[in-house]
């Protein structure tokens, strides 16, 4: 994974409460065997006013030039500026990596939902929890004319307006270090090869109905 | 010490140690696959020259994609050529590390989390994870279950561990006897009505009380199926006798002196006496009616006997945008009676209601009746092949069939239309599944979520009603 140190970009503000991964990726964009290819169709059924599907060119489309990632001053926009509930619903990773190929690097919200919360450190998209104050200020000066400008800082885990305040952030120092490192999950569990070994020797031990029953099925 | 929660015990029998970075590694012992989050972990775990850690703990079976019509076809009878891709490579990744898989022309395949029970290859004590967020269904058998993302999907075939932070424990508390007409389903989503969806973040849900243990193993799984839908990513119910029952004489349950064993081991997997609960809630069942939802989130929900709200007298002025957007997405008019919901189409099936008792209580509403000419189509799909062979045993595909219902193959199917099945813009639907989030069942459909015996009052009548009248 990449490593995730300092950011910075303008603020799209999406002023939505539990924005689901069925909208941030609908079900047809799943049938893809790859990570890539679904930054097009971010948010799809908010950005178009008629229905997409794999293979349609975002060209051939008509867009919705009232929601607010089709409006000009938010093109380029690096950090989504969110409510409560962010990413509930399906456990679909693709949600991650649409928000991350259509250039987010950040989601600030006052609350996200579990599994899309894993997903984000898995990929290395920044999930910021703030106050609910907080992000009401947020939203104010983003909704301004003069799209709001930020920047992050990981390390420091603050995050400031450009030419203006410094917001301290809180994230679990574990996930972090993850981050910042740009960490290898995978290799990192893996370090612990001969205690996962360990473990399954015991628990086979113990439990050995949960390891026979691939042979009970071939007996019936 | 005080007591441990059923969780506590399940997740403590798994942990591994601690990795550097703090998290827990927790054992998994049963990873179950479907054809949409896996070919990207499989194609990982290539291309990092890695192999899976222990195929035996793995099962697959295609279940979103598949078409409900001509199986006979197998692959080929998938249209859509992406869609058709996906399967292929399912097949193909099972195939070529060994992993079993119930494929599409396997009478056994269906939607996992159906067939993961049904197998008996989700067991009491078990930690069970699958690429797809409604795996907390698994947790009626006391098995910590949760759906996971795809890069986990890899982690878990590679190291056959779950890395995490231990989450809270939340007690639902159910109280008192539901009345006939009114069921699991019902209990779940007044549930989330009264928490929120994001009510149960962060933690894992355990059902307690004399009404759970009341309901059948379908109904439990309605139950922690819906957990997700609460914001747990886990929910969970303790064993008793209902729950060996179920398990005894499956394919991959343990038989003979094994089961001795596990029994002994299984009986313990209640939460103690003196337990403590980082939250909890409490529901009576005596007063419960079946619910409907009328917006765009399963916590938009109310009684048949009750409204659409209306968003000039709710106090909050989020909640009221909330309110007032959902119902211009649903098409409905605040205060609008549930009872005068018009419906275009009805679904039962889903992964939260498609086994045999939710069929079975489908039917006995159903039965002798015609379901209404203003409907313009009305699908039951049962939740695998065995399910579907059941009824069709039990004469239950008939009473569909002479009502004017489609009867179809296992899958997915209308729950997330990622195959053909799928509502038209603007449509309203009467559906068993899990999730009325904008376009979930077809872009621009109107979802609203009912149990089995409500759909199939629905449908006789064309809109929604008490099913407690037609009973
Ligand atoms: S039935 Fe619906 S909710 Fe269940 S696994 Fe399939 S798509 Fe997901």
């Amino acid at each position: 994974m990449k490593a995730f140190t300092n950011e910075q970009g303008a603020v799209l503000p999406l002023d939505r409460a539990n924005v689901d991964t069925d909208q941030i990726i609908p079900k047809q964009y799943l049938k893809s065997l790859r990570r890539t290819g679904f930054g097009a169709n971010l948010f799809d059924a908010w950005r178009f006013l008629d229905e997409g599907d794999i293979g349609v060119t975002p060209n051939e489309r008509q867009l919705n030039h009232e929601f607010v990632l089709n409006e000009p001053r938010y093109q380029g926009a690096r950090f989504l500026l969110a409510r409560d509930n962010f990413g509930c619903g399906s456990s679909r990773e693709h949600a991650v990596w649409a928000l991350q190929e259509f250039g987010f690097c950040c989601v600030i919200a006052p609350s996200f939902a579990d599994i899309f919360l894993s997903n984000c450190f898995k990929n290395g998209l920044l999930p910021i929890v703030l106050k609910t104050e907080t992000i009401d200020e947020l939203f104010l000066l983003a909704q301004e004319e003069q799209a709001l400008e930020l920047s992050v800082d990981l390390p420091a885990q603050t995050l400031c307006l450009t030419g203006g305040r410094t917001f301290e952030f809180a994230i679990d120092a574990n996930r972090k270090r993850t981050l910042v490192e740009g960490l290898d999950d995978i290799g990192m569990t893996l370090a612990h090869a001969a205690a996962i070994e360990a473990f399954e020797t015991g628990h086979r031990r113990a439990m050995p109905w949960l390891f026979d029953k691939g042979r009970a099925l071939e007996e019936k | 010490m005080t007591g441990k929660t059923l969780y506590d015990k399940v997740w403590d029998a798994h942990v591994v140690g601690e990795r550097e970075d703090g998290q827990t590694i927790l054992y998994i012992d049963q990873h179950l696959l479907h054809e949409v989050t896996s070919p990207q972990a499989f194609a990982g775990l290539e291309q990092a020259g890695r192999k899976p850690w222990r195929i035996d703990a793995n099962l697959a079976t295609p279940d979103h994609n598949v078409p409900t019509q001509g199986r006979e076809l197998g692959i080929a009878g998938i249209a859509d050529e992406v869609a058709r891709e996906q399967v292929i490579a399912l097949d193909s990744n099972c195939r070529r590390y060994g992993i079993t898989q119930f494929d599409i022309l396997d009478p056994r395949q269906g939607i996992v989390h159906v067939v993961g029970p049904e197998q008996g290859a989700t067991l009491p004590g078990m930690t069970i994870v699958c690429g797809d967020s409604h795996t907390s269904t698994h947790g009626a058998f006391a098995a910590l279950a949760q759906g996971i993302g795809t890069s986990d999907v890899e982690h878990v075939l590679t190291t056959q561990t779950l890395v995490q932070t231990k989450a809270a424990n939340f007690s639902v508390q159910v109280e008192g006897r539901l009345q006939p007409g009114v069921g699991a389903k019902d209990l779940v989503l007044a549930m989330i009505g009264m928490i929120g969806t994001a009510g149960a973040t962060g933690h894992t849900i355990e059902y307690r009380g004399e009404t759970i243990g009341e309901l059948s193993m379908e109904g439990r799984m309605t139950l922690c199926n819906m957990a997700i839908e609460g914001g747990a990513r886990a929910g969970m119910v303790a064993v008793d006798d209902k729950t060996l029952e179920y398990v005894a004489g499956r394919p991959f349950a343990p038989s003979g002196e094994q089961w001795q064993m596990a029994e002994t081991y299984w009986r313990g997997l209640v939460c103690d006496p003196g337990a403590e609960f980082d939250q909890s809630v409490s529901l009576a069942a005596d007063a419960l009616v079946p619910q409907v939802t009328w917006g765009t989130s399963p916590e938009m929900v109310t009684g048949i006997d009750g409204a659409v709200p209306n968003p000039a007298s709710t106090a909050d002025p989020l909640a009221a945008e909330a309110i007032a957007y959902a119902l211009e997405y649903m098409g409905l008019r605040p205060d609008q009676p549930m009872t005068e919901i018009q419906l275009d189409r009805v679904f039962i099936g889903s992964c939260t209601n498609s086994r045999i008792e939710d069929l079975r209580s489908a039917a006995a509403i159903v039965k002798g009746r015609k379901i209404a000419k203003s409907l313009k189509q009305a699908l039951v799909v049962p939740g695998s092949g065995l399910v579907k062979a059941q009824a069709e045993r039990e004469g239950l595909a008939e009473i569909f069939l002479a009502a004017g219902f489609e009867w179809r193959a296992a899958g997915c199917s209308m729950c997330l239309a990622m195959n053909p099945d799928r509502l038209l813009p603007g449509e309203h639907c009467a559906s068993t599944s899990n999730r009325n989030f904008e376009g979930r069942q077809g872009y621009g459909g109107r979802t609203h979520l009912v149990s089995p015996a409500m759909a199939a009052a629905a449908a006789v009548n064309g809109h929604f009603v008490d099913v407690r009248e037609l009973l």
